[in-house]
């Protein structure tokens, strides 16, 4: 038996050890799991941690998918910070999808290349309106915002269904539920050539430094924590909780639309029903993989990418399904919180006799 | 509507709660011993298609059920140990069992997509069963929908009236005081933990074996977030989940009756109904902090570790 003494003060040490410990106790399952499919158990891991960074190419498609949960992750470390627990980004990515959408499907063929400022700015507000609803009845109501944010996740894939089944349906798609393929002139801008990889990845460096600022070096980025750490402190200080609630939802909800107006506007170029992939879920993993930390989440959100191609690989390689992805993401999540233990408790082993009676 | 099709709407609401209502019933347990379960939905995802994939070997709807209680227990026990005894965050260790449970059914159930049960047989109570209209609404189910009635009774006897209920409760309420009193509050709460998540695990057999009854991935579709939902709209009395639940079901069944008298709505829209109804139900009941207050447990989600 063993017993957990508290620690005075959080180890610094496992704190950056734990996600390390919880990504090779992750490894160590997905070798059994392997081994239990009859697999080849280091052509599985070569599958997804040495592939997804053998070429150029491939690093790029790396890149493409952890701009979108590295966006989303910024937000929702806000969020999660602020003790706000927003677990509907997958939804505000989904309207910011639609709204980015509908602005590309107004643009003609003879606008300017700027059409993609309006596109992306109107990703962010469709996010930003769709955390609102959550911050307003959480606010308003007292409404839980786990419940809200995620029932509005349905919400989200189902208006989008409607509209690509419905009024956005492209007329000449052979009666796929699809939108036209939007302009070339709102594609975003990519980095480099052969490569998908586009100015997104720019934006969300730019969202880690500015989130860095925010929260360790601003008061508005201290206050917006301390209702999380401590909110009999907050109130003392006069920081309000409202505030914090609106602050967190509304960033977050932004980032998600952002990502999700980057992603169709960027990678995928029309609207189908296909657009929710989970990332808004994934990033909830990244977030606390990275230890809600701007600089941590860049390493996780890499990281899941290559679950994600991992995955992808896994079924044209080893014929296992797709699906593998989440299993692996669940699984450092979990094995991720447990090890955090270690952060917070000493664990002191027990002679026999005495955990009887400890327990 | 004429009569027949309201003894119909009437059928498929007390079917459809009742998926529902045995997950809400279990959670509920959680609950009263201070245990929120974020991980249902992925519970009931898994307890899916370990039910749906058992009978399709057996072909025993109860060996069926019974397999999906055991998956549901076990996962529920991975949460229970995690935020018992390694004190985790319970959001947190909830979320991860939902994400997993949604990834590894979809897995597990990648060989299962095809398959289809057999047309089940069709239950019908003798004499009662014949009453026009009361008779096809009533007494034409399968027997699992009278189950979760008597779970119902069962429950309010067990927390209310029983001495194992009462230390369940305690367990929730205060545990320092049942811990002083020498009671192994870990060890009760992980048993609660365990038979909440395998009625969340019955609730998702039930789901693949006999409501839809075929596996499509992530065919949970939110059930387990409403049933969640309904803890807090019962105010955690049991009554009321099981009328909460019949409630949600008839919003569920609404949009396909809808559809079949011909209104002229997309159906996108019918099918936001139980999400929309969830939103607005729980805004109104949320909206009086007492109301909530008088019968939540004083403990739920708030970490308990002897010693500390």
């Amino acid at each position: 038996m063993f017993k957990l003494e508290p620690r005075p003060e959080a180890s610094r040490f496992w704190s950056l050890a734990s996600p390390v410990l919880a990504l090779a106790i992750t490894v160590v399952l997905g070798v059994i799991l392997f081994v239990a499919l009859g697999k080849d158990p280091v052509r599985g891991l070569q599958v997804f941690f040495w592939e997804p960074i053998s070429s150029g190419y491939r690093l790029g498609e790396l890149m493409v998918k952890a701009t979108p949960l590295l966006l989303i992750a910024l937000g929702l470390a806000v969020c999660f910070r602020s003790n706000v627990w927003n677990i509907g980004a997958e939804g505000q990515f989904v309207l910011g999808a639609i709204a980015a959408g509908g602005v590309a499907l107004l643009a003609g063929k003879d606008t300017t290349h700027w059409i993609v400022v309006p596109i992306l700015l109107a990703g962010v507000l469709g996010g930003m309106a769709w955390a609102g609803i959550t911050a307003l009845l959480r606010d308003k109501f007292n409404a839980n915002e786990i419940l809200v944010s995620l029932m509005l996740v349905y919400v989200a894939s189902l208006f989008l269904n409607y509209m690509v089944f419905g009024p956005w349906k492209d007329p000449a798609g052979y009666n796929f539920p699809q939108t036209k393929t939007f302009e070339a002139v709102t594609q975003i801008p990519r980095l480099f050539k052969g490569s998908r990889v586009n100015i997104g990845l720019i934006l969300a460096l730019l969202g880690v430094a500015g989130l860095w600022v925010f929260l360790f070096r601003t008061r508005a980025g201290f206050a917006q924590q301390v209702g999380g750490l401590a909110p009999a402190a907050a109130r003392y200080a006069g920081f309000s909780s409202r505030k914090a609630l609106w602050t967190a939802l509304l960033i977050s909800g932004g980032a998600a639309g952002l990502a999700g107006g980057l992603e169709v506007a960027g990678p995928v170029g029309q609207l189908t029903p296909y657009i929710p992939v989970g990332y808004g879920f994934a990033a909830i993993i990244v977030a606390f993989v990275g230890r809600l930390h701007p600089v941590g989440m860049v390493f996780s959100a890499i990281l899941m990418s290559m679950f994600y191609i991992g995955g992808e690989l896994a079924q044209s390689r080893l014929g296992l399904p797709k699906s593998l992805t989440g299993v692996f993401q669940g699984l450092l999540l979990f094995t991720l919180l447990a090890c955090d233990t270690l952060m917070a408790y000493r664990i002191r082993f027990l002679p026999a006799a005495h955990a009887v009676k400890g327990a | 509507m004429d009569t027949n099709s309201l003894a119909l709407l009437f059928a498929s609401m007390l079917n459809s709660g009742t998926v529902l209502a045995i997950a809400a019933l279990g959670l509920l347990i959680n609950e009263k011993a201070g245990i929120v379960n974020l991980g249902a939905e992925g519970i009931m995802l898994c307890a899916a298609i370990a039910g749906f994939a058992t009978v399709v070997h057996t072909g025993n709807d109860w060996v069926g059920f019974a397999a999906g209680m055991a998956a549901g227990g076990a996962l529920a026990a991975i949460l229970g140990l995690l935020v018992i005894w390694l004190n985790t965050n319970q959001y947190a260790t909830g979320l991860a069992l939902s994400l997993f449970g949604a990834g590894f059914s979809a897995f597990a159930g990648q060989r299962f997509v095809q398959d289809k049960l057999p047309e089940r047989p069709h239950f019908n109570i003798p004499l009662l069963g014949d009453i026009p209209v009361l008779g096809p609404a009533l007494f034409r189910q399968h027997p699992m929908v009278y189950l979760a009635i008597a779970l119902v009774a069962w429950l309010m006897w067990f927390l209310y009236r029983s001495r194992t209920g009462l230390v369940l409760r305690s367990v929730g309420e205060s545990p320092e005081s049942a811990h002083a009193l020498g009671y192994p509050v870990r060890g009760i709460r992980l048993a609660a933990v365990v038979a909440g998540g395998a009625l969340c695990g019955l609730a998702g057999a039930y789901m693949s074996i006999i409501y839809t009854p075929l596996w499509v991935e992530g065919m949970v579709a939110g059930k387990g977030w409403i049933a969640l939902a309904l803890t807090t709209f019962a105010t955690w009395r049991p009554a009321r989940v099981l009328l909460g639940a019949y409630l949600f079901g008839g919003v569920t069944m609404l949009q396909f009756h809808l559809q079949a008298i011909g209104v002229e709505v997309p159906s996108e829209f019918l099918n936001m109904l139980p999400y929309l109804a969830t939103i607005v139900v729980l805004a109104l009941i949320s909206r009086n902090p007492a109301w909530i207050r008088i019968n939540m447990p004083a403990s739920l989600g708030k970490p308990f570790y002897p010693g500390t």
